[in-house]
């Protein structure tokens, strides 16, 4: 190596060609994961890909709006002032939309990494594997977020506009912003640990979907027998086999709502806390089985 | 200051040693590192980011502990893995700006950079371009702009010229020269074509079965021997007869020591200048074209093969490759 120069003899050397180093900030590990926040948060609308990857989360945002303005339309021109609708309900009515939306957006998320083996290059970064999944979680719970808030917002600002009474609805628009955090953090977990275990965006899609629905007809098929065979008292447990069964049950008892949805029964006391525990047991386990997902690579 | 140091390093997985105590120092440079399939090449990357612990034994790069100082490290390095790692529905411009921005570079500092890194690499008007749209050899320029983008003091290349044409390989090969003559970065790259690394390299680490078979500078590796080749045509008016035989009987009289390699080439140990013109006097005598008179110079694969013959070392890679 008798011609080379050292990595200290950098100054002295003459680049003709114009390669220049870079002297500036390295912003680190805290900035890097935000700016994967920001652009998996974009990712999760299509927002800075193809036109075509912004259809179907468009179309969802949409559809989880338009019923919301038809709503808040509605009861101002007919003066009925009170909207139909209660807010967490309105999530309750909509669960699919926000389950096709999960379906659909967790694989953009972490199956694109996997599939073109892109997920070595951020890790021969300054980032760890946690602040890969924490950086990708972060992103899908606020996609979700925004999604579920959409609705809520149009009603309470529609509320406001028809001069509808104020106390009341800033109270249940509070109680549907809980319901729509819950709905975030469960189903952004659920839906990115299943999109992790496979790079193909179509298995994550129908996976993601199967989830929710076999749940669903499970959780129903098993209530109609605890009713046939005389256990319907303790029916309200079922709620447990499926996501949005679990929120829409769990959001009635917290703020003792009437019960239209999804399931007939409220929770015992009991229940209710079981409940909120199995919230916090599947947002923080799809986390914590993330991290190890991506432990190793 | 070395770029990289290990120490005993070894890596043992439930069935298989990949690295057995490794011990190494590399200078600034471009630097090689040889060998066969799961001789133990990407493991001994993987530990030199910080992404494994080692078994055994330390590692330092750029004077940083991989045990301890992992991310620090990954900030001063760049990796271009052998795999692809494309994304097809972006532009090299976004995909290379995005990688800047996961190595902490600020939005304005990333685009700048990128758009310099992508000019270097030889990526112009295409960088605006779906990357799925791109040869294999443009490929392989994104995949080590986004490795040199935040201006790395060394870069771990695997496996670059994979896959490319004859033409690509030697595009790629020069890059990398430049990467250390005009860049200053240090480059390690592996690669299990021996020739490539000739031509490439300053410095040459063989290892096999996860051991060290030979560290040396290139020009040592492939230093002249005290043997010229020698190479004559057919006798015009008669193919049949054996040239090669008069030749070596004329030489053996004239006091030379005459080998031979396998094919038609003639091997005389070279020991004084007057052996040139004895080979030439035989070779006028019998009446045949020279074809060739050159002093011989080691290649890289002789140590490769006498290192595998003498710790049996093939076989143990082969073992690791079936892991």
């Amino acid at each position: 190596m008798s011609e080379t120069h050292a990595p200290e003899g950098r100054l002295d050397v003459i680049h003709d060609i114009g390669y220049r180093h870079y002297e500036g900030p390295r912003l680190g590990v805290g900035y890097a994961t935000r700016s994967l926040y920001t652009s998996s948060l974009r990712g999760a609308f299509g927002l800075g890909r193809s036109g075509k990857s912004k259809i179907l989360p468009m179309a969802m945002a949409v559809i989880m709006a338009v019923p919301a303005l038809i709503i808040v339309a509605v009861s101002i021109y007919v003066k009925m002032g009170k909207l139909p609708v209660d807010y967490p309900q309105y999530l309750t009515n909509l669960q699919f939309v926000t389950a096709v939306f999960t379906a659909a957006q967790a694989p953009v998320l972490l199956s694109r990494d996997l599939r073109f083996m892109t997920v070595p290059l951020y890790f021969s970064r300054p980032l760890r594997s946690s602040d890969y999944v924490r950086a990708k979680y972060a992103a899908m719970v606020s996609a979700v977020f925004i999604l579920t808030m959409l609705p809520m917002l149009i009603m309470w600002i529609g509320s406001m506009l028809g001069s509808m009474d104020f106390g009341y609805n800033t109270k249940h628009f509070a109680f549907g912003v809980v319901a729509a955090a819950l709905y975030s953090l469960v189903y952004a977990g659920l839906g990115l640990l299943i999109a992790s275990l496979t790079p193909r965006r179509g298995f994550g899609v129908a996976a993601i979907i199967a989830l929710f629905m076999v749940s669903a007809g499970v959780s129903g098929a098993l209530r109609g027998v605890m009713h046939v065979t005389g256990h319907q008292a303790a029916s309200f447990w079922v709620a447990m086999l499926n996501p949005g069964f679990l929120i829409d049950s769990t959001v009635s008892w917290m703020f003792d709502l009437p019960l239209r949805g999804n399931v007939a029964e409220m929770p015992t006391t009991l229940g209710g806390v079981a409940f909120l525990a199995e919230i916090a047991v599947l947002a923080a386990g799809a986390f914590v089985l993330l991290v190890r997902r991506y432990r190793k690579i | 200051m070395a770029v990289i140091t290990t120490d005993n390093l070894t890596k043992r997985f439930p069935r298989v040693t990949a690295l057995d105590h490794l011990s190494v120092e590399v200078q600034p440079g471009v630097v090689g590192l040889v060998g066969a399939n799961g001789a133990g090449k990407s493991t001994l990357i993987k530990i030199l980011l910080g992404l494994a612990p080692a078994t055994e034994g330390t590692a330092r790069v750029l004077g940083l502990d991989v045990a301890t100082e992992g991310g620090a490290i990954r900030e001063r390095v760049g990796y271009m893995p052998e795999h692809d790692c494309l994304p097809p529905d972006v532009s090299a411009t976004e995909f290379v700006v995005h990688m800047a921005r996961m190595s902490g570079l600020p939005a304005t500092a990333a685009r700048e950079r990128t758009a310099d890194i992508l000019r270097h690499v030889g990526l112009y008007e295409e960088r605006y371009r779906p990357i799925g749209t791109y040869s294999t050899g443009m490929k392989q320029r994104v995949k080590l702009a986004q490795a040199l983008v935040h201006d790395p003091q060394l870069v771990l290349l695997d496996e670059p010229t994979n896959g490319l044409d004859p033409v690509g390989r030697d595009d790629m090969l020069e890059l990398i020269r430049r990467v250390h003559r005009e860049f200053g970065i240090s480059v390690l790259v592996t690669s299990h074509l021996l020739g490539e690394l000739e031509r490439t390299c300053d410095h040459v680490v063989v290892i096999d079965g996860g051991k060290l078979l030979r560290s040396s500078s290139t020009a040592d590796l492939t230093a002249a021997t005290s043997l010229l080749a020698v190479e004559v045509t057919e006798r015009q008016d008669d193919p049949a007869f054996d040239v090669n035989a008069a030749l070596r009987a004329r030489l053996a009289e004239a006091g030379l020591t005459v080998g031979a390699d396998s094919g038609h080439v003639l091997l005389v140990e070279l020991n004084g200048d007057e052996v040139y013109d004895v080979i030439r006097d035989a070779v006028a005598e019998l009446g045949v074209g020279l074809v060739r008179l050159e002093q011989r110079r080691h290649h890289i694969s002789e140590v490769f093969a006498a290192g595998a013959h003498a710790t049996d070392g093939a076989d143990k890679a082969e073992e690791v490759a079936h892991v």
